[in-house]
């Protein structure tokens, strides 16, 4: 429908014309009809009048038989011309008179009727008897053309009624012209406020309240939701600026954290490398020396062995295994060191062969021994197969060096699969150790055993420790002094 | 091979001690003869190359193997190596490197030299003077070099 898309001051003109309109046209009817049944009802009223006054006067003419005086009578009726026809009828019912003389026979019936007066199409037909004393003397006859008098009647009528219609719809205009502005003005108001916020984004406009109705409230109610609004764009405003200076807070933040990344890194980069050229140049330059200390030692034990007494020898040749011995710690140290910087390569390792591999190759130190090995099974695992086969190695080695005294020599190697992973352990029985030095058991150049009993540099365990470490692993022994000890790693 | 002018061990080395340990085993083995020493790398390649004050000798005069310490003074063991190998007339020579070096990176890359042998020194003489000894003999006596052109 196309008037809920045409401004509102213009729908309730449209409105209040459109009632005022119709409530007119319907008043217009009702009185139209009503006028119109009272009209009819005056006109047959006025010509039964006119009846009775000319059956009156007729009485004598009839009575006396006199058509003369009857044509005269009749002619009277001259003064309304809208009567178009009158005859009078005698008691046998014989036409009598008629009126105008030269009437048409049509207009007239050729018998009376019954006394009464009707309306007949545009017509008003009426036969008024002609009584004196309560004798019947005869019929007269009576038509009205109403049809002229109607359509007379009917057009100022409608004259009457546009006029009307019309006045009343220009009072109606002028009328709600300043009406409507009470409904419509705090409207479009709001609607202009409305307008006016949507293309700004300012909040902090107000509509203007023009009274206290309805459209009072609703603008009240609107500059309310308006204060609510500009309340919370003011806190988001903050918000969002408070979350502005937080984010570049943590991006400074985050630079200066990269920053000091890098240049930890880089420090450590050159800590690294310092240290790097720090082993290089022991391994270099320490061992130069040490060579010379037993080179020449050993120079004077060939050359001039002879001239020295026994003593002399003794104490050259334990200059030379003091040298070597240093020797030893230095490249275990090397050793040691280098793991930190070799990468862990993970792979599946199969644990029962490295571990074949490793008695094989540690076959010297079973020569002619009472040995007593038992393999159990052992399940493969993830790690650097180089770096795990130094574990076996070294905890092997050990197992056999502190066992070697032992008739038999029992060396248990196995796996105790467990909730949180496999438990590799070796078990001898050999010389064992104090639980209670148990802490010192993996430290650098740490050894529980005086170095007459067993040789040893006491960098073994620490560097099977920092395999296991570095493989995310554990390592932990058990031990009894002369019962032997077990080593469990994962 | 009574040419008095042929070398046949250059050892390069800068330790004086280790020089006199080698040459004592060297000695020992019956291989002394004929020995050149340099103690830098600048004088190895002044010899091996007949350039300064060997100009005059004949690149056709040996050595037969050289015997080569990393660490030294002026040019670097590797540096001297790696021109062995580059120039033509030389690289059939045999080098032996013998260092104190167990880096990883120094054998890796005396072998992507093309060295012939790398040996560590050991701390312990008798096992130094077996090595040296057992070099000597090795690629003099044993290995018949290729005949050098030019």
């Amino acid at each position: 429908m196309l008037l809920k898309d045409i401004p509102i001051q213009r729908k309730l003109m449209v409105i209040i014309l459109a009632t005022t309109v119709s409530a007119l046209l319907l008043m217009r009817m009702v009185f139209f009809t009503y006028e119109f049944l009272t009209f009819r009802h005056t006109t047959m009223q006025q010509l039964s009048t006119v009846g009775e006054v000319i059956a009156a006067n007729s009485t004598a003419a009839l009575a006396f038989d006199n058509q003369g005086d009857a044509t005269d009578i009749l002619s009277a009726l001259r003064t309304n011309k809208h009567i178009v026809a009158a005859a009078l009828y005698n008691k046998t019912g014989e036409l009598f008179a008629k009126y105008p003389d030269n009437v048409a026979d049509i207009l007239l019936p050729a018998a009376p009727g019954n006394a009464g007066y009707h309306y007949e199409h545009l017509a008003l037909i009426g036969f008024q008897p002609v009584m004196q004393n309560g004798r019947n003397l005869g019929m007269l006859y009576l038509r009205l053309d109403t049809g002229v008098i109607m359509s007379e009647w009917f057009k100022n009528s409608i004259l009457i009624a546009i006029v009307a219609i019309a006045v009343a719809i220009l009072i109606a205009y002028l009328l709600s012209k300043t009406l409507q502005k009470q409904i419509s003005q705090p409207i479009l108001s709001l609607a202009e406020t409305a307008r006016d916020i949507t293309g700004g984004r300012d909040f902090s406009i107000r509509a203007k309240k023009l009274g206290s109705d309805e459209l009072g409230l609703l603008t009240e109610a609107f500059n309310q939701m308006l204060e609510e609004i500009q309340a919370q764009d003011h806190a988001i405003r903050i918000d969002i600026a408070k979350r502005r200076a937080a984010e570049a807070e943590v991006n400074k933040l985050n630079a200066e954290l990269e920053l000091r990344v890098a240049n930890r890194t880089a420090e450590l980069e050159s800590a690294n490398q310092e240290l790097e050229a720090f082993s290089y140049s022991i391994s270099h330059d320490l061992r130069a020396p040490l060579r010379a200390v037993d080179g020449y030692s050993q120079a004077v034990i060939e050359d001039y062995g002879g001239q020295l007494p026994e003593d002399g020898r003794r104490y050259l040749q334990t200059i030379r295994d003091g040298a070597q011995r240093m020797g030893m710690l230095i490249d275990d140290l090397l050793a040691f060191s280098r793991l930190s910087r070799q990468p862990v390569n993970k792979q599946e390792v199969d644990t029962g062969k490295l571990v074949r591999d490793v008695l094989e190759e540690l076959r010297p130190q079973q020569e002619g021994r009472d040995l007593d090995l038992r393999v159990g099974d052992l399940p493969p695992c993830q790690g650097d197969a180089a770096l795990l086969k130094q574990v076996w190695i070294n905890l092997l080695s050990n197992a056999l060096k502190y066992s070697r005294d032992r008739k038999p020599a029992i060396i248990e190697i196995g796996c105790n699969r467990e909730k949180d992973g496999n438990v590799y352990f070796v078990r001898d029985n050999g010389a064992g150790f104090d639980m209670r030095y148990a802490h010192k058991l993996f430290g650098v150049f740490q050894r529980l055993h005086r170095a007459e009993e067993f040789e040893g540099t006491g960098v073994g365990l620490a560097i099977v420790q920092r395999i296991i470490n570095r493989h995310g692993g554990r390592i932990w022994a058990e031990a009894e002094p002369g019962k032997g000890a077990t080593f469990y790693f994962t | 091979m009574t040419d008095s002018n042929i070398v046949e061990i250059l050892i390069v080395e800068d330790s004086p001690q280790d020089l006199e340990l080698a040459l004592r085993a060297l000695k020992k083995a019956n291989l002394a003869n004929r020995i050149h020493i340099a103690r830098d790398g600048a004088e190895a390649e002044e010899f091996i190359f007949c350039e300064g004050a060997h100009a005059g000798r004949k690149k056709e005069n040996g050595p037969k193997v050289i015997l080569l310490d990393l660490k030294l003074p002026k040019i670097d063991g590797l540096e001297v190596l790696k021109r062995i190998k580059g120039d033509p007339h030389t690289k059939t020579i045999p080098v032996v490197v013998l260092t104190s070096s167990k880096e990883q990176r120094d054998v890796a890359e005396s072998y992507n030299l093309g060295v012939n042998s790398y040996i560590v020194k050991p701390v312990n003489f008798e096992r130094f003077a077996e090595a040296v000894q057992k070099l000597g003999m090795y690629w003099l006596l044993l290995n018949q070099p290729p005949t050098v052109e030019g």
